[in-house]
């Protein structure tokens, strides 16, 4: 048995969002992953956010675009209030068609270098987008751990709700990458997911959830019939964490936060009167 | 908050590599600007370069993450005993009971610029840049996670020119719950293209060395730097973070609220959370980019917030804006003011912004700084105030 490093704390998960191409969106994830539906066959145009600005919608970075689309979709299946949130944005290697645009044209014609892309270049462009856009002037951060950015940015947003006693938004979002850089940061389509913590249960909570950090390097696989639905992406680590919501089974979710530590979810999905399913 | 104990820290900026260093730079008002050299074609600006970053070489078991950020980090680990504190408050608490938070915000982008330079006729990268983590952002995290063999929560913070600052708060809240026992945090950022040619994009970089909160200021002087804070629940010596706050403008990307709404918001937060009240601060570093907005926008925050007697200045007219690691160096700063009995002023300024009220100053004065604040806001609308302490009570 892994050894527990901290003391588990419970935490509820109040409305969730995932998007990849061919599941774009959770009432279409959700059976899919439960394995009572087959995935769409062609993968879907990459989402448009509402929150932004016509003209802005179309030039947004895909980073913003798929920020956006997962954060506003884990607000409405919680029937949250974004401007009471704090958020947590993870994402593992930022907007790399940007990347890929700024080192292309700094070897070129640096001075040519175009002022917005270079303002949606900072990692936390989706962030600054999503509090603009929603009028939330509660705190966000903006991190990034490699291969185990989802299970640091997980334990980010749920130490925030224990510690502030405050509901929070975790955005985790990888895209495509482009050019010479996809040689060494390689990533593919677009995958977006989004989850809401609380520290008090609420109406709608969708699950309860334990959890602690623990030493040891089992961590939980995606079930094989899923895994190909964000394989390549390099936020593909948070699909477990999605399959046990929709499953609705009571079980432990091992997530890596780096080389010896996890981050552990017990799940508990308690008999509800009302029926409601996430 | 219970406050938490700086019982170790270190700093590499222009203006100074060491503690004795950069106090010596501050009290000298010596400057560490210089005309741009960096690069190839360089833009007619003034830079905060480190001198000597290129020499550095890193231990061979170190060279998966060479790249400017990568040997900045190492000349900030290497300063002022840091390593050597770090290193031992890993084997007295454990390597996975030691986080390791830290913030850029341009990481090792300089490594894929280059890269880009010297791309093969095929396309490919050049043999010697072929290393992913030095192309990814949490380079600057894994890099000093893989120097100081720490093996706890190892994130690194990418919210623009408040990720280092912010770095302090992450580590508070994974003390406070028992998921780590201390805390290494702190920030590098180093020069590349991106952010020079960026921000001269934007039309915000000075052709002049900067003038914070000058009436005729020009825009900012980028500038690197890399530092390291180790945070401990007690210990024998050092300032204390006494308090902090967290917020976001909700207003534009680039610009700050007009108003400085968000960055109110923070600073009040850092109060509530130390339980302290404006009228204990002795000395405040300001955000003070010498950009036209920012400086007239958080001159008129601290005029309304602040006493009269609070002594407030910018000292990026030493370091240059050091983005991401700008809050680790003015918190650095502010340990400076409280050990040696000074305030540093704000360099290169000569007339103030009329919007500026009696707190901001141009010159060095002795003062007795018990508590100190110190601002940090970014692109994006990303504000964070710390509040720091020579003892634990105000």
């Amino acid at each position: 048995m892994p050894e527990s490093m901290a003391p588990p704390y419970t935490a509820f998960v109040e409305g969730v969002a995932l998007w990849a191409p061919r599941i774009p969106g959770w009432s279409v994830a959700r059976p899919v992953l439960r394995g009572e539906s087959e995935a769409q066959a062609q993968p879907a145009p990459r989402p448009a956010p509402v929150l932004l600005a016509p003209t802005e919608r179309r030039r947004a970075p895909d980073t913003v675009a798929i920020a956006l689309e997962v954060a506003v979709g884990a607000c409405e299946n919680a029937g949250a209030d974004p401007r009471e949130l704090a958020s947590v944005f993870a994402c593992t290697e930022g907007d790399l068609a940007i990347s890929d645009y700024m080192s292309e044209t700094l070897a070129r014609t640096p001075t040519l270098i175009s002022p917005t892309r270079f303002h949606n270049s900072v990692h936390n462009a989706a962030a600054g987008y999503w509090t603009i856009g929603t009028g939330c002037m509660r705190p966000y951060t903006a991190l990034s751990a490699h291969r185990y950015t989802f299970g640091e940015g997980l334990l980010e947003a749920l130490v925030q709700a224990e510690s502030n006693g405050r509901a929070t938004l975790l955005v985790a979002y990888d895209i495509e990458s482009r050019g010479p850089l996809a040689t060494m940061a390689p990533s593919r389509g677009i995958v977006g997911a989004a989850v809401i913590v609380t520290p008090t249960a609420g109406a709608r909570s969708l699950a309860r959830i334990r959890w602690s950090t623990a030493r040891g390097t089992e961590r939980t696989a995606p079930l094989p019939r899923n895994a190909e639905l964000v394989a390549g992406n390099a936020m593909a680590a948070c699909l477990p964490f999605f399959e046990a919501i929709a499953i609705q089974e009571d079980r432990t979710v091992r997530l890596g936060l780096n080389q010896s530590l996890s981050l552990e979810v017990h799940f508990e999905f308690p008999t509800r009167d009302d029926g409601r399913r996430p | 908050m219970k406050p938490l104990r700086v019982t170790s820290h270190s700093i590499a900026c222009a203006a100074g590599i060491g503690l004795p260093a950069l106090s010596a730079a501050l009290r000298n008002r010596a400057s560490g600007l210089r005309l741009n050299d960096f690069g190839e074609s360089p833009l007619a600006t003034w830079i905060g370069r480190v001198a000597g970053v290129e020499d550095v070489r890193l231990p061979d078991h170190l060279l998966e993450w060479d790249c400017r950020n990568s040997r900045l980090a190492w000349m900030g680990l290497n300063s002022d005993g840091f390593l050597e504190r770090a290193v031992a408050a890993r084997n007295r608490y454990g390597a996975d009971r030691v986080a390791l938070v830290l913030g850029t915000s341009t990481s090792s982008i300089g490594a894929t610029e280059e890269a880009y330079r010297r791309l093969l006729p095929d396309g490919q990268y050049p043999e010697d840049l072929r290393r992913p983590m030095a192309h990814t952002p949490h380079s600057t995290g894994d890099f000093v996670r893989a120097a100081l063999a720490v093996e706890g929560v190892v994130v690194t913070v990418g919210t623009a020119c408040s990720s280092s600052a912010k770095a302090f708060a992450q580590a508070e809240r994974l003390m406070r719950l028992g998921i780590a026992d201390a805390a290494i945090v702190g920030g590098v950022d180093s020069l590349c293209g991106s952010v020079l040619f960026g921000f001269n994009s934007l039309e915000l970089v000075s052709p002049e060395p900067c003038r914070p909160f000058d009436v005729a200021r020009r825009g900012i002087s980028i500038g690197e730097a890399g530092g390291f804070a180790l945070l401990e629940r007690d210990g024998e010596r050092g300032p204390w973070l006494l308090g902090y706050g967290e917020s976001s403008d909700a207003h534009h990307m680039s610009s700050p609220h007009p108003q400085g709404l968000g960055a109110r918001l923070a600073i009040e937060a850092a109060f509530e959370s130390a339980g302290l009240t404006p009228d204990v601060v002795d000395y405040i570093n300001l955000h003070g980019t010498a950009s036209q907005r920012n400086d007239e926008v958080e001159a008129r925050v601290v005029a309304d917030l602040f006493p009269a007697a609070t002594r407030a200045s910018s000292t990026k007219g030493w370091t240059g804006h050091t983005l991401g690691a700008a809050g680790i160096v003015e918190a650095v700063i502010t340990f400076l003011a409280m050990e040696g009995g000074f305030v540093p002023g704000t360099l290169n300024a000569r007339e103030l912004d009329p919007a500026c009220g009696p707190q901001v100053r141009l010159s060095n004065e002795p003062a007795d700084v018990r508590v100190a604040l110190s601002n940090s806001f970014g692109f994006g609308g990303s504000n964070c105030a710390l509040l720091f302490g020579r003892d634990a009570h105000a």
